[in-house]
């Protein structure tokens, strides 16, 4: 039970400790949150309207932004110890990002959108023997197989949202972002998104964090909290 | 580096605005190489217009209306010189050789220069190059003519065609010396200067012609007020009948010394050492006897040339005025497409690209579309000097090199290059700027 692998299972996803966040604009709200831990391997729903902060949250936990009072730990990893590039480099190596659309770069193949991390992280590459396989694979587990070979600009939004959560998912990064990937999407499509992603999710042992508006999907998921007015 | 795939298929994505910048840089790049070439071209011909001769003299006048007149062939010189004065100054020890010239009749718009056997031995242009003949032999006879290169293309004339000299330097002249027509004997290689624009004839053809016509006796119905021509110093008329008797003996092969013209035009002299030409253009410059220039080739070219000079000086800074156009252009696309560019940058940092990441992209576009213009540009050039290059020749005479780039060409597109780097880190930092401040907001 003492074996390094279970102490590593006990490492919290996310620790957020008496966190301030303030804009120098009236218009974005403050963020604070005292105390939040996620546990590794946890699927969390944060729900949120916007100008709840929720962009600031998602911002603190990529690395994009740095808290100005109070910790972030992602993985151990505490944010405001390491400089801006460093947290770019730490982005690239251990979280996946779903937007709510437009998640795909126009000039890029589907397969070459969902590979693109692995260009930017040497410890995703590493973990995966062959890219496009790898690519292909996890597209066909999200139902978008036959769609692998057409052009990016030619899908739909429910289709360009399964291939932004295997360019998420590719590498198998410890912590997945999604900032309300269903927001485009049907209810009937939310609730299939949202379970493709958790199977996934396990697959990969990856920690789920997904921030919506819509209340109705917070059933689905172990735990969930709710950001008002830059409060949980 | 691996944003330089991703900035190559950024580019080929938005294809049609990035073909019309390079276009537009390509152009502007091609059309600053060729006035470039064009610009070393014309100096380098219109310096070695005339070499190896080391005085020019006429009668008192301007470094550069003398050089004009007698090497340009353009416009006239007012007054002449004496023959006699001639003969003194070539007799100078010092004097390797002397060439006269003799102008003031035309033929169909082309100069006529009256000159001796010395002209073809002596006259050199470029560098130091003689006249050789295409075809045919020089003058010996009277009513011989040697034709510029240009003049027997343009007016198609062959060996043994017969031409009439006009009377003055206008190119429709309606008093013609059709009673003496000249034989063509032969046609000089084309030298790229106004040689190839003269026909050339003995100083004694020069004299027959107007002798003979003037013993015509019809000079009052000729209206002289737009010749200059040495053979019509008034102090000749009354000797009209003698001077015709002259040339008929001269044609019979009586008495060669006897048609010695009283004046010439100008004379080119070399020396056989140039240190001494200082010495006797001054003595030719105060000589008494008569008003006389003596001018040094070199040195009425610069002063020539700084005239014609602000002609290229300007073409350059216009060619330079397109080029930063064009760069404008690409600025102005490039800071366009970063508006349209803004969500790519936004998933691009989702997936761990470093600021630096998004700046390098823009700079190896801007990199990629200035490399891909100045290649463009460059086969540009070359295309157009292929198709310029016959042409140019026949109007201008202009000799357009199809060489390899010189360094001054390659130091141009260095410079091109920088800039167009510079030009490239506007808006790669603007985007640099925008990325650190949008984060993962993804902005449409």
């Amino acid at each position: 039970m003492n074996e390094p692998s279970s102490n590593v299972d006990a490492v919290p996803a996310i620790v957020l400790d008496s966190l301030r966040y303030a804009w120098s604009d009236v218009m974005s709200p403050d963020l604070v949150i005292n105390d939040l831990q996620v546990r590794s391997g946890d699927r969390w729903f944060i729900e949120g309207a916007s100008g709840s902060g929720k962009s600031t949250l998602l911002g603190l936990l990529s690395g994009v932004l740095a808290p100005q009072k109070g910790g972030v730990t992602v993985l151990g990893k505490r944010f405001d110890d390491m400089g801006g590039a460093e947290r770019d480099r730490f982005r690239a190596d251990h979280i996946g990002y779903i937007f709510q659309m437009f998640n795909l770069i126009p000039y890029l193949s589907v397969i070459e959108n969902v590979t693109l991390p692995l260009r930017f992280s040497k410890r995703r590459r590493k973990r995966v023997s062959d890219p496009d396989k790898e690519a292909r694979r996890l597209l066909e587990h999200l139902g978008m197989g036959k769609l692998a070979e057409r052009k990016v600009t030619k899908l739909s939004v429910g289709q360009q949202q399964r291939v932004a959560a295997a360019r998420a998912l590719i590498g198998s990064p410890e912590l997945i972002l999604a900032d309300e990937p269903t927001s485009a999407l049907d209810e009937g499509h939310s609730e299939g998104f949202v379970k493709l992603l958790f199977d996934e999710c396990k697959t990969a042992g990856s920690t789920l964090v997904f921030v919506s508006h819509d209340s109705r999907l917070a059933g689905l998921f172990d735990q969930s909290f709710r950001l008002e007015g830059g409060h949980p | 580096m691996m944003t330089l795939g991703l900035s190559w298929k950024s580019i080929r994505h938005r294809g049609f605005t990035v073909a019309l910048t390079v276009i537009s840089l390509s152009l502007g790049v091609a059309l600053l190489l060729g006035v470039e070439r064009m610009r070393s071209e014309a100096r380098e011909g219109f310096t070695n217009t005339i070499s190896g001769t080391d005085l020019i003299v006429g009668a008192r006048t301007g470094d550069v209306s003398l050089l004009l007149s007698s090497v340009f062939r353009i416009g006239n010189a007012t007054q002449k010189i004496s023959w006699e004065t001639y003969e003194k100054i070539s007799k100078n020890p010092q004097v390797a050789w002397t060439i006269p010239l003799s102008l003031g009749d035309s033929h169909k718009g082309y100069r006529v220069l009256g000159t001796s056997a010395e002209y073809f031995d002596h006259y050199r242009y470029g560098r130091k190059q003689a006249l050789e003949m295409a075809e045919g032999v020089r003058f010996a006879d009277t009513y011989d003519a040697v034709l510029g290169a240009e003049v027997a293309r343009k007016l198609g004339y062959q060996i043994s065609d017969e031409i009439v000299l006009a009377h003055g330097s206008g190119d429709v002249s309606f008093v013609e010396h059709t009673d003496k027509p000249f034989r063509v004997v032969g046609v000089l290689k084309a030298t790229g200067t106004p040689v190839d624009r003269a026909v050339h004839v003995s100083l004694e053809g020069i004299e027959a012609v107007h002798v003979g016509w003037d013993g015509s006796g019809d000079h009052d119905g000729h209206d002289h007020s737009n010749c200059n021509h040495p053979a019509h110093d008034h102090g000749d008329h009354e000797t009209g009948m003698d001077r015709l008797a002259a040339i008929e003996s001269t044609l019979a092969g009586e008495d060669p010394n006897s048609l010695e013209p009283e004046t010439i035009t100008a004379f080119l002299v070399g020396m056989h050492s140039r240190v001494d030409a200082v010495f006797l253009q001054r003595s030719i410059n105060t000589y008494k006897g008569e008003a006389l220039s003596a001018v040094m080739p070199g040195v009425a070219l610069q002063e020539l040339w700084q005239v014609v000079g602000v002609v290229e000086t300007t073409l350059l800074v216009i060619s330079l005025f397109v080029l930063g156009v064009s760069l404008a252009g690409m600025l102005s696309s490039l800071l366009a497409s970063l508006n349209e560019r803004r969500r790519e940058m936004a998933i691009l940092r989702s997936v761990g690209a470093r600021p630096v990441h998004i700046l390098s992209l823009i700079v190896v576009e801007s990199i990629l579309l200035t490399t891909a213009s100045i290649a463009a540009g460059i086969a540009l050039l070359y295309g157009m000097l292929l198709v310029a290059r016959p042409v140019v020749l026949e109007k201008t005479g202009l000799q357009l090199g199809f060489g390899m780039l010189s360094s001054w060409e390659l130091i141009l597109i260095g410079l091109v290059m920088l800039v167009g780097l510079l030009v490239g880190l506007v808006p790669a930092w603007l985007c640099y700027r925008r990325s650190l401040s949008d984060g993962l907001t993804v902005r449409v």
